[in-house]
């Protein structure tokens, strides 16, 4: 079994992420999920955090603004957690490293985003290469 | 044409705004707007940002609230945002929005009392 966690036979949401109000259902989808596997309150609020950036940075980052966003259930021996992977066809990331230090933007915003966005969350892994589009996976166990 | 989407409650000196459900960035920017316009138009010495009934506040939210708290000061009036729910305030020191700097309270009666002490050192410090 891998650090994600081994996927429940649950159907995933699987849906695009085009445009603003995208955002919302992000987060909305996230909640569910979050409540459905028994992640409390403080928990649940920073996975629905983190995804909510990491779909802005879609928005803001991938080629024509677009992207996919696929949530599951999943579980590690008795533990259960959600696993949200958000998926682009974009310019993808030269500097990995560089793109999870804070304060690092190619864009003049706070550069928060990513390095933010694993703090919130149990595990993130970041697959990207240039020209390849970027995946990131973000899990959040129960306690 | 410019839009109110939030209702605002003016109550003596100062505009009380309750923010809820959840905001997508256009309706954060029409907040933005509308607030900065009202401060201008009602002329009150200070406005209260009530987010107690916001779930989710991101970097983007989050940043925009810091902004509209600038361009109040910049106006003359105080503003300080009240009512951070606590898991909210968790997660927005871990995600490392800088938010130091904002005039807080835990709610809208603690929020008036500290408007009311900036109003103070503000007349204090610059009208000798």
């Amino acid at each position: 079994m891998t650090a994600a966690g081994a996927v429940t036979d649950r159907e995933p949401s699987v849906f695009d992420i085009v445009d603003e109000s995208d955002l919302i259902r992000v987060r909305k989808v996230l909640r569910t999920e979050a409540e459905a596997v028994g992640l409390n309150l403080v928990d649940a609020t920073k996975l629905i955090t983190a995804g909510s950036e990491l779909a802005r940075n879609i928005l803001n980052y991938a080629t024509g603004h677009r992207g996919r966003v696929t949530v599951e259930q999943v579980y590690r021996q008795s533990r259960r957690g959600v696993r949200a992977t958000f998926a682009d066809d974009g310019p993808g990331i030269e500097d990995i490293e560089a793109a999870l230090t804070d304060g690092f933007s190619t864009r003049g915003s706070m550069g928060l985003g990513l390095p933010g966005a694993r703090r919130l969350v149990d595990d993130m892994t970041l697959t990207s290469a240039a020209g390849s589009g970027t995946t990131v996976v973000i899990v959040k166990w129960q306690r | 044409m410019t839009e109110d989407v939030v209702p605002v409650m003016k109550i003596g000196d100062t505009l009380l705004v309750a923010l809820q459900g959840d905001l997508d960035d256009t309706t954060v920017i029409q907040i933005e707007e509308q607030l900065t316009r009202e401060v201008a138009r009602t002329g009150v010495s200070g406005m209260l940002i009530d987010v107690s009934r916001l779930s989710v506040v991101d970097s983007f939210i989050a940043r925009v609230l810091a902004r509209i708290v600038a361009m109040v000061r910049l106006l003359g009036a105080q503003a300080a945002v009240v009512g951070i729910q606590p898991a909210v305030a968790i997660t927005l020191v871990e995600l490392g929005v800088p938010m130091g700097h904002l005039d807080t309270a835990l709610n809208a009666e603690q929020g008036l009392a500290l408007l009311e002490r900036l109003r103070r050192a503000d007349t204090g410090t610059d009208r000798p």
